[in-house]
């Protein structure tokens, strides 16, 4: 406990210095960084709530392909692909209303599935790393939007790099007295605490654990396929991704264009790290970086202080987070020096 | 009588890894131009041995002298320089670089293409192997892999070549020709340390024959004074531990819980391990299984377990049998998981929908207590519990009949335990416990497999004994020569 808040004291003190390095008004930047992000209830809902919801699923997809040793690194790629799924599906069919949009969300999580499945099948078949796949399928994705925007589904006038608008009755509907905030959230909470759920208390999450902290042991634990475990949880984790996507398009945008995401598929990996791969966490950790970029906003706004400061202390953030587990997990062990590894083959 | 010194002198040296002595005040002397065979039984010492030559472990006590100059060998570094080599059991080569990229590995300066291609003619002409310099490792045979290991050795100007079981691996024309090609090395005038535990190929080959039990020499002559006979009773002891006698229990074997019929096992690489087998394991039983490494019996344990498929042939075993895999780190818990998740691993395959924790938790409490595992709690991670409390937890998950698990009806649940090198890296203490479980559930009704490469470990808590030989299993008597004599083929 003492660990802890000695992390974010040292967190703040750093914030604190870097401002006064840059020469920023220190208590002005403070204050729109706090109003920007929690301080009004505008703010909370449309600004930080808004933005927690694609990193929640996202930062879900991720613990749970992480957890399993899968390393997806492609959340943004499946998420613009679950985007175009749903976009595509909305689009086809405006007057088919809440059908169109139950079918919509599950063509953008399938879209994320397929998206991933593609970088699982080439683990699986030829021992790609999927650290760089999934990287590059990224790229793959985003200029595939901006191929689709600009062409195949661009709006009437060909003015813009974008879709037409989704119709009214096949958007996701907003919360009353919430600002901008819309039913995705409730989606989006009931999925990742289901998932977290899942990884717990099922037999089959705690496979899932088991083959990605060591597949040895599952291999030895018998009859755990951990080739097929690995693969179902990186195309799980690309749905997941996937549905973060269809929810951007039909509850924020209202239209697919190629900055869909700013980035949210690489803030998920930190939001899944600072939660120690754990959905429920992510939850609180995904609400905390929502807070952080919401309120990089409004100092930028504010007080002109450039919003990267808060990509420097998200970055701090995880150093701090895990620099204490590591300390926390030496302390707990110590040194036994007394159970010898005896390889000693004579 | 050469008047030369020795190529190699190794004096008194002595070796304890914590609770264990390796080495008690040994001593070799390997002439040059000859070849010097060095014989012993799992765990006698002889690849620790040599591994204090070349640097790899240090010595508590003792010397080591080169063309007798006294020498400070702290690192493989220091024994290349002064002209050691050695082959080891299991090959140092980097399989996905080419053979002269191995053969330049721990040289310096500028790496020039043209030079190590160079080398790697030299050497074959030296020595007669073809090695092709472009060859990736991983798509040679064993017997071209050795071949590299060996250059590898050669290309450092080796005098002195360690060579730990080089025939293990190697079909027997591929033995034959080494056997020859490390002859005609020794004839040129350097000194050869050939580590082997088959007699007959050390007496074809070998000048001189020194034999290592539990870390002493016991024999030490020339190998035209030597016979099958004088080196397998020097390698087995001819001391009171042939006539001990094994605690028995009481009670008769029962029904069959495990049978084997005709069962051939090939492992990874597709090299045959055992060929038709077939035998029976009853309730209150525990078939020990003997066998020199690499005779087959971590696959046939896994077979019998469930955890890899024959190639042909039949075993009949229960649904759910006990694994402990000597490999306890990498095989069997999750080191950085509490004891409740450990606990859980065992039924973790065949589970369907939720995890009973509270059951499990209790589980845990209850093994805990009933095998003595001492840990603050059943939370902590496992890594911080002692390797022996590791290994109780381990062998009671294993051993334990289960949460509640439906037993077949009518039928009582009848524990079925395969069990590897159980004792590996415990202390004396944690061993006797270990033993004493493995009886109780004998006792209980179990039919246990039990293989260690400890004989004595495996003579003593077996009702009956196999062992395994060039592919072919063969039923022994319980006594200690008989068995020893079989797993070296005699």
């Amino acid at each position: 406990m003492l660990l802890a808040l000695g992390g974010v004291a040292a967190i703040i003190c750093a914030i604190v210095l870097l401002l006064l390095l840059g020469g920023y008004d220190v208590p002005s930047a403070l204050i729109a960084l706090w109003t920007g992000s929690v301080g009004t209830w505008y703010a909370f809902t449309s600004a930080t709530l808004v933005r927690a919801i694609p990193l929640m699923l996202t930062g879900c997809a991720v613990a749970v392909a992480f957890r399993a040793g899968v390393f997806n690194i492609g959340a943004e790629g499946q998420l613009l692909a679950g985007g175009t799924g749903a976009a595509a599906i909305a689009l086809a069919f405006p007057s088919a209303g809440p059908v169109a949009l139950a079918i919509a969300l599950i063509a953008g999580a399938a879209a994320g599935a397929g998206w991933a499945g593609i970088a699982a099948l080439l683990r699986e078949r030829f021992g790609v790393l999927e650290v760089i796949s999934t990287i590059m399928l990224n790229f793959v994705a985003l200029y595939a939007v901006s191929f689709l925007v600009r062409g195949p589904l661009q709006e009437p006038t060909h003015a813009y790099p974008q879709s037409s608008s989704i119709a009214e009755t096949v958007r996701l509907a907003r919360l009353p007295g919430a600002g901008r905030l819309h039913v995705g959230i409730l989606i989006a909470l009931a999925i990742t605490l289901g998932v977290g759920w899942w990884l717990r208390h099922t037999a089959a999450g705690f496979r899932l654990q088991v083959v990605g902290e060591s597949p040895t042991a599952a291999a030895s634990a018998g009859l755990i396929d951990v080739r097929r475990t690995s693969a179902l949880a990186f195309v799980a984790s690309g749905a997941l991704a996937g549905l973060a996507g269809a929810i951007e398009v039909l509850g924020v945008t209202y239209a697919l264009y190629e900055d869909l995401s700013p980035g949210y598929g690489y803030t998920a990996i930190a939001v899944a790290l600072l939660a120690g791969l754990d959905p429920w966490r992510v939850v609180l950790t995904s609400l905390l970086f929502a807070a952080l970029e919401a309120g990089a906003g409004a100092m930028q706004r504010d007080a002109n202080v450039p919003s990267t400061l808060v990509a420097v202390i998200e970055a701090l953030l995880i150093v701090t987070v895990v620099a204490t587990q590591a300390i926390r997990r030496r302390r707990s062990v110590g040194a036994r020096t007394d159970d010898l590894e005896l390889e000693v083959t004579t | 009588m050469s008047t030369s010194p020795p190529a190699l002198a190794l004096e008194g040296i002595s070796k304890r890894f914590g609770a264990v002595q390796a080495l008690r005040d040994v001593s070799l002397r390997v002439e040059p131009g000859t070849i010097h065979a060095l014989l012993g039984e799992n765990g006698a010492g002889k690849t620790t041995l040599m591994h204090v030559a070349f640097g790899l472990v240090s010595s508590n006590t003792g010397s080591v002298y080169v063309d007798s100059a006294r020498v400070e060998i702290r690192s493989p570094a220091d024994a290349i320089a002064i002209g050691l080599g050695m082959v080891h059991q299991h090959f140092s080569l980097v399989p996905a670089m080419t053979v002269a990229e191995n053969l330049a590995l721990g040289g310096h300066g500028v790496l020039r293409t043209r030079e190590m291609v160079d080398t790697v003619r030299h050497i074959a002409d030296l020595t007669g192997f073809a090695l092709d310099p472009s060859a990736r490792v991983e798509n040679l045979s064993i017997g071209a892999q050795q071949r590299v290991e060996i250059a590898k050795a050669l290309a450092r100007q080796a005098r002195i070549l360690i060579l730990d079981e080089p025939t293990a691996v190697l079909a027997p024309s591929e033995a034959e020709d080494l056997l020859r090609w490390i002859r005609r090395f020794a004839d040129a005038g350097h000194a050869v340390v050939l580590i082997t535990h088959k007699l007959s190929e050390a007496l074809a080959v070998a000048d001189h024959v020194t034999v290592l039990r539990h870390g002493r020499v016991v024999y030490d002559d020339a190998a035209a004074r030597s016979s099958v006979h004088g080196l397998t009773a020097a390698m087995l002891g001819t001391d009171a531990l042939a006539s001990t006698e094994y605690v028995r229990a009481g009670g008769t074997a029962g029904a069959a819980v495990f049978v084997a019929k005709g069962v051939t096992i090939r492992d990874e690489r597709g090299t045959l391990r055992l060929r038709d087998a077939s035998f029976v394991v009853h309730e209150r039983e525990i078939l020990g299984v003997a066998g020199v490494e690499g005779a087959g019996q971590h696959e046939l344990l896994r077979a019998l377990a469930g955890r890899a498929k024959v190639d042909a042939g039949v075993i009949e075993r229960p649904p759910r049998v006990g694994f402990v895999p000597e490999d306890r780190h990498r095989d069997a818990v999750l080191l950085d998981r509490s004891l409740t998740d450990n606990v859980a691993l065992r039924d973790a395959a065949r589970r369907r929908g939720r995890m009973p924790w509270a059951a499990i938790r209790a589980k845990t409490q209850n093994l805990m207590s009933e095998f003595d595992v001492r840990a603050p709690s059943r939370n902590v991670p496992l890594r911080s519990l002692s390797g022996g409390n590791q290994q109780k937890l381990v062998v009671a998950r294993e051993m334990g009949t289960g949460d509640r698990a439906a037993p077949a009806r009518g039928a009582h649940p009848v524990a079925a335990l395969v069990v590897e090198n159980p004792t590996r890296g415990l202390d004396v203490r944690a061993t006797a416990d270990v033993h004493a479980r493995l009886r109780m559930a004998r006792d209980q009704g179990a039919a246990i497999v039990l293989y260690s490469s400890d004989l004595d470990e495996v003579l003593a808590l077996a009702s009956r004994m196999i062992v395994l030989h060039g592919g072919e299993l063969r039923e022994m008597p319980l006594d200690r020569h008989a068995v020893g004599r079989a797993m070296l083929g005699a």
